[in-house]
């Protein structure tokens, strides 16, 4: 049985008291839990992040396992539900809030106010600067961070992370678009979610 | 002279970020838009003119995730 003070300890012993106890008070959004929303909760809640707020519509599909954090027997299952049955057998004792509801420009803000940062991780480019839109205008103090560009098998180099606007990062290579006929890939896709994860992190140590 | 993402750029002063938007070819769905520093809503692309001196930095957005 592992309890809490089990795995806080372990936690603090890889991470150092500071950061944890910084990880344990924060609040992170994650809009999309696909191919970048997926991993990216995996990665917060190894990190012992105390609260994500985790939303997404959709169900889990057999094309999402090529590149998404999901397993052949979520199939079917709402991929909010789906991902926080996969967080709790890595931590428990962090405080999980899934919905299962699409985002829009009229929600974006209230779904997530509470947070300390967001990520956006949806798949459509629309839908990317709908919610970029949203939450940099409604919510006016919010760090935000953005995927923008993972499609292909181009090199892993070329996935970066800028600042841009006021408290924007945009993570990505910014330009290969699946529009394009570039199909995703799981590592590539991984690597733009890790610098996602990555930049919270920062954040939430007070780096900027 | 308006700056837009660093660049400077003529004959934009008086357009509107729409026309802008549509001389670097680019889709008002997919992209963030700030003027001097405040984001400008895609409703506004129409009525939000440009002027002298403007500082835009555009955002745009491709897909996958």
């Amino acid at each position: 049985m592992v309890t809490k003070e089990m795995l806080t300890a372990a936690l603090t012993a890889r991470h150092g008291a500071e950061y944890q106890a910084r990880f344990s008070a924060a609040s992170v959004g994650i809009a999309g839990l696909g191919g970048l929303g997926s991993h990216i909760a995996v990665q917060l809640a190894r990190l012992g992040v105390g609260r994500l707020v985790l939303v997404d519509f959709d169900t889990v599909d057999l094309s999402n396992l090529n590149r998404q954090h999901y397993f052949i027997p979520h199939l079917g299952q709402p991929k909010a539900t789906a991902l926080t049955n996969q967080l709790m057998n890595i931590n428990p004792y962090l405080d999980y809030q899934p919905y299962i509801v699409r985002v829009t420009a009229e929600n974006a803000c209230t779904l997530f106010a509470d947070c300390d940062v967001i990520c956006e991780a949806f798949d459509r480019a629309d839908q990317k600067a709908m919610f970029v839109e949203a939450i940099l205008s409604g919510l006016p103090n919010m760090p935000l961070i953005s995927g923008c560009g993972m499609a292909g098998i181009a090199s892993a180099n070329e996935i970066h992370t800028v600042k841009r606007f006021q408290r924007f990062y945009l993570c990505g290579d910014g330009t290969a678009d699946i529009a394009n006929g570039l199909g995703l890939m799981a590592p590539r896709v991984s690597v733009c979610a890790a610098h996602e994860a990555v930049m919270a992190m920062r954040l939430l140590l007070g780096e900027t | 002279m308006i700056q837009v993402n660093g660049i400077s750029q003529q004959g934009f002063a008086g357009k509107t970020i729409r026309d802008l938007l549509q001389a670097q070819g680019l889709n008002p769905e997919r992209v963030a838009v700030e003027q001097n520093g405040e984001i400008i809503r895609r409703a506004n692309f129409d009525s939000a003119q440009l002027f002298d001196g403007d500082k835009i930095e555009i955002v745009h957005f491709v897909g996958g995730g």
